[in-house]
């Protein structure tokens, strides 16, 4: 069946408003002038320039960057045998366990922030990338888990039995069977979990300090106090760099599984 | 499926510690938190109190916050709903390489800094902004947006829309487009096959998306707190402020717990309710 013409005007509107934003953040990025303008006819790089030369942005970038590459690699050791018991063992509490491990998907990331600050300040753990690491743990993990599940079900577990039928360990079967059949989830939850945790705000915005600010905490608490053509650039800069996470995502793994999480 | 005895709990063991350390003991502690005594002076005391409910619930100003909350909420989900509904089943319709490309276009912001979106939208709404510069040209003359319910619900409805396309994708996914061109052979005129065909096969992703929605709404900090400003309190906004410029923190955790109470009933509440009454039907 085709869209009627009616059809494709809306949809062209819906486009037009998603994209809206990130097109304008991106075009005021390249303004010359001190005002947010998009610019006509004159192009210019200094607000970039400005970028890398505020050194707090430099370094939440940092902390941004090995927070989440920290967070989204321990959300993977830990969703990979979480995702083995779930997916493939039928045990009392199983259902209770999917929904703790799911639960800050639907406990607001606000309430998780405020709960851990407390818990933070008990333990003078405010201020340590570790623990603030670990907080960032606990919200990727379910999206991590989501997939190894999705990679487990999809796949015959008949085949790890005819493994072990014909006399291989437990071992030989979860590295030479399971870990590649796993491997898609393992590839799509790391990267899924990392932008999640790149973009976390809500939380982080209570449980960092000074010195352990991420680039969004740090980006808020810019854009509430001033805002000058330096925010779009540093927005333009995040557009681009997650448009090519994606396009990575999208070819390895297909973005519309990962996003909609199809099996 | 394997029934061998610890198995599976030995796998889950480095999440489950972790999960109980970090979700359920920091909740348990804000529980504590929030029946414990304040004084502005000397900070949070031991003891037991009832003050901070006490104080929620006995002020208009927070019935009022929130009161605006829902019922932005509530209309971000409402906007949503009439957006996202008709945007999927068009989507369902494309042909082979647009469909994924659209579907990508509405998706991809998903991945994009909540921060960098709200930013974007300040842009665009602003005084100076795209909407303005348009209704001036218009002759219409310029609206104030930003810093309020407008900017709110608009960047809202942005930041919710993959939420609300996405399970009525999946739904959409399931329909077998037979049926409705049995509907279309037999006289039906379009409208009656989306009423009658399509909208009660994809109800149950529709309102999932709903829930997702307005949960995430009546939650959301960063929007209010960039396009809303000061004045514009939302329940986030009110708990940003409680824990980190008022330090009052026994109130802040009051209200966060509220918070968390009415999402958890609205969302499993509602579900428990739905899947019940779909049981029935399908018999």
């Amino acid at each position: 069946m085709r869209n009627g013409p009616f059809a494709l005007a809306f949809n062209a509107l819906v486009v037009a408003f998603m994209l809206a934003p990130l097109v304008v953040v991106c075009l005021v990025a390249f303004t010359p002038s001190d005002t947010l303008q998009v610019p006509w006819g004159d192009y210019s790089l200094r607000w970039f320039r400005a970028v890398f030369a505020h050194g707090d942005l430099v370094q939440s970038f940092w902390n941004s960057l090995a927070v989440a590459a920290m967070a989204a690699t321990l959300a993977v050791l830990l969703a990979v045998p979480a995702g083995l018991a779930i997916a493939r063992h039928q045990f009392p509490g199983r259902q209770a366990l999917n929904g703790l491990l799911m639960s800050p998907l639907i406990v607001p990331h606000l309430v998780l922030g405020v709960a851990m600050l407390r818990l933070f300040a008990l333990l003078e753990v405010r201020g340590s990338t570790a623990w603030l690491t670990l907080a960032h743990v606990v919200i990727v993990t379910p999206y991590a888990l989501r997939l190894m599940v999705a990679a487990l079900a999809g796949s015959d577990a008949s085949i790890e039995q005819a493994a072990q039928s014909l006399g291989a360990g437990r071992w030989t079967v979860f590295r030479r069977i399971t870990l590649p059949l796993m491997l898609p989830g393992i590839t799509g939850g790391w990267m899924l979990a990392f932008i999640n945790s790149f973009d976390e705000v809500t939380m982080s915005i209570f449980i960092t300090s000074p010195q352990t600010v991420t680039l969004p905490v740090r980006m808020y608490m810019i854009a509430t106090e001033s805002i000058d053509p330096m925010m779009a650039a540093v927005s333009a800069l995040i557009v681009a760099l997650t448009a090519a996470v994606m396009l990575l995502l999208d070819r390895l793994y297909g973005l519309d599984k990962v996003l909609v999480g199809q099996q | 499926m394997n029934r061998n005895g610890l198995a599976p709990y030995a796998l889950s063991a480095p999440a489950l510690a972790l999960f109980g350390l970090m979700v359920l003991l920091p909740l348990a502690l804000t529980a504590v938190l929030s029946f414990q005594p304040f004084h502005h002076a000397t900070g949070v005391q031991d003891g037991f109190t009832l003050q901070p409910y006490a104080t929620v619930l006995g002020d208009s100003y927070y019935w009022e916050i929130f009161g605006r909350t829902g019922w932005v909420a509530l209309l971000s989900t409402l906007i949503c709903m009439a957006i996202g509904a008709p945007e999927a089943y068009i989507l369902s319709r494309m042909r082979a390489p647009w469909r994924s490309v659209f579907l990508l276009v509405i998706l991809a912001p998903l991945l994009v800094s909540v921060v960098v979106r709200a930013f974007g939208w300040s842009l665009v709404l602003g005084p100076a902004g795209f909407v303005n510069q348009g209704l001036e040209a218009l002759g219409i003359g310029r609206v104030r947006m930003l810093y309020t319910p407008i900017a709110v619900v608009v960047a809202l409805v942005h930041v919710m829309l993959p939420f609300m396309v996405i399970p009525v994708w999946t739904s959409l996914q399931k329909l077998d487009p037979q049926v409705e061109n049995a509907a279309l052979s037999l006289g039906a005129s379009r409208f009656t096959v989306w009423r009658r065909i399509v909208l009660p096969q994809i109800t149950p992703g529709l309102l999932s998306g709903a829930l997702i929605v307005f949960a995430l709404s009546a939650s959301a900090l960063a929007i209010p707190g960039l396009l809303g400003g000061r004045r514009l309190k939302m329940v986030a906004t009110l708990i940003y402020d409680e824990y980190l410029h008022e330090l009052n923190w026994p109130l802040g955790a009051a209200i966060a717990l509220a918070l968390l109470v009415i999402n958890l009933v609205v969302l499993l509440g509602t579900t428990a309710v739905l899947e019940g009454r779909y049981r029935r039907r399908l018999g």
